[in-house]
């Protein structure tokens, strides 16, 4: 067990500029993680954070449970854009497991089986940089599943994915959850967040700006930004002006 | 005009007929260069690697050294190599001036930095595209390397050919290390420039003629494999 995971003050900055600000939260073992915001939002960000990907400029990112041993082993994350080796499907996932430390002989069992449960063994021989782009999207899963991690990172698994291949990945989503995995994710479909989350993080231009179970926040969401963001209008939203009767900008320009 | 026509029918007849000596120095060429790539490659895909992955004092001037050391003249290096291995030179006990050994030397100076230079440019490249995905999966710089090596494999093989493109074709200090003496360092270029200043157009020119198919056929083959690998492995 490395869960929890608590966020302690963190911040995250390139070039002066603090992309990710005074962050502090939980995870525990348990619900499944919605992160909901606006593009640019530091949702990317906040994952690479956790997944130890870049460092915080200042605060902490502490593995309570690690107890010594390096939390790296006991994550994985699928990523907006996942990247496949110039090699076989099969390959690709042998070669994470291999990476772990795993055995030779085990690792052929542990391939086919993530194959299997991701719907991709007829492809196991072709060239992985050849797939489409929901079929890398499952590869991608395929290969975290295989690493069986305490902790799954994803970062908008179905961005650009067609209805049947996002219900698939959900599927794949919820299995690798019932398997015992700790699910944090990203997405920008709240159809989606509703289906799969328990608990919801907002964050809107680098701030954490609530954190609440996923019912409550889709009923009656506390943070002002939040509701002008479920109704859709974060874009022209401003704090202490009668948001709804404002006209979206479409109409104010001309 | 006629002088030429009969020296050219004459090659043809030296080439198609696989003229004894005509073969012999081809050989010996053919030898010379892959011993001498293959030391360059062993040595230049690690170097150009680590160079390309790591960051350490001296990084930037080892890479203005190394593009340095891609354009340096074949003559320089001939020289270098020769003072080295000439009887009071450091490495003068081994005897090994105007042996096959010494090319296959001179002309592995010449082409390691070629391929350690043209392999950095390649496996930065790709390290930019998979570093994040890698670092997750647990491989960071130094265990990615055979992966990275791997995914580049098709341009890093366009980078060896460029190297053996270099050495078969380089005169200068293969003459000066090796002596072009006959049946014993006389390789294709030693042979051409002698003929031509011996007036016997027939073998330098059949020299020439295969010298050019050899470049043209190497090339067109990796040119062929890395079109039809990138259109079948994406
Ligand atoms: N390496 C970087 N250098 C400079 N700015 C960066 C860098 N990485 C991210 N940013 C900035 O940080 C902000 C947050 O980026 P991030 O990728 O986390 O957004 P996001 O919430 O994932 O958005 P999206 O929904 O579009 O994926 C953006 O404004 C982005 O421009
Ligand atoms: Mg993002």
């Amino acid at each position: 067990m490395i869960l929890p995971l608590t966020i302690q003050d963190v911040s995250f900055e390139i070039g002066g500029i603090r992309l990710i600000k005074d962050l502090n939260c939980t995870l525990e073992a348990g619900p499944r993680t919605m992160i909901l915001g606006a593009n640019g939002a530091g949702k990317s960000l906040f994952l690479r954070l956790c997944h130890g990907l870049i460092r915080p400029t200042t605060g902490r990112v502490l593995w309570q449970g690690a107890k010594g041993r390096d939390p790296a082993d006991a994550q994985a994350m699928v990523f907006q854009r996942p990247v496949m080796l110039r090699r076989s499907v099969a390959a690709n996932v042998d070669y994470a497991l291999k990476l772990r430390g795993m055995a030779a002989a085990e690792r052929r069992a542990a391939v086919e089986d993530a194959l299997g449960h991701t719907g991709l063994r007829r492809l196991a021989d072709n060239p992985a940089r050849v797939l489409s782009v929901g079929e890398q999207q499952k590869l991608a899963l395929a290969r975290a599943w295989a690493l069986q991690p305490e902790v799954l990172f994803l970062d908008e698994p179905t961005a650009s994915l067609d209805p049947a291949a996002t219900h698939a990945v959900e599927q794949i989503i919820n299995a690798i959850d019932a398997a015992g995995t700790r699910i944090v994710m990203t997405t920008h479909d709240l159809g989606q967040a509703r289906r799969l989350g328990d608990e919801v993080m907002f964050l809107n231009r680098g701030r954490l700006l609530e954190k609440a179970l996923a019912e409550r926040f889709f009923s009656e969401p506390e943070n002002d930004l939040a509701q002008a963001f479920l109704k859709g209008e974060l874009l022209w939203w401003q704090r202490g002006r009668d948001n709804l009767k404002r006209n979206p900008p479409k109409q104010r320009r001309q | 005009m006629t002088d030429f026509s009969d020296a050219f029918g004459a090659a043809l007849g030296l080439v198609l007929g696989f003229d004894a000596d005509l073969a012999e120095i081809v050989g010996l060429s053919l030898r010379v260069s892959f011993l001498a790539v293959a030391i360059a490659t062993a040595v230049g895909l690690p170097v150009g690697a680590a160079i390309a992955l790591y960051r350490f004092p001296g990084r930037a001037a080892l890479l203005v050294a190394m593009n340095a050391l891609m354009g340096l003249p074949p003559v320089v290096v001939g020289l270098i190599v020769y003072l080295t291995l000439s009887r009071a030179g450091p490495l003068g006990v081994f005897g090994l001036l105007f042996t096959p050994a010494a090319m296959i030397f001179a002309q592995m100076l010449l082409v390691t930095p070629i391929i350690a230079a043209l392999t950095r440019q390649v496996i930065e490249d790709l390290w930019v595209e998979y570093e994040e995905q890698l670092r997750s999966l647990g491989a960071g710089p130094g265990r990615a390397v055979p992966a990275l090596l791997w995914d580049g494999r098709y341009s890093l093989l366009t980078a060896v050919l460029a190297g053996f493109g270099r050495a078969s074709a380089e005169v200068g200090a293969v003459m000066i290390v090796g002596g072009n003496i006959d049946h014993v360092t006389r390789v294709m270029t030693t042979a051409i420039a002698l003929e031509v200043s011996k007036g016997d157009l027939a073998l330098a020119l059949g020299l020439g003629i295969v010298l050019m198919a050899l470049s043209l056929g190497v090339n067109g083959a990796a040119f062929a494999l890395k079109e039809a690998a990138e259109r079948r492995l994406g």
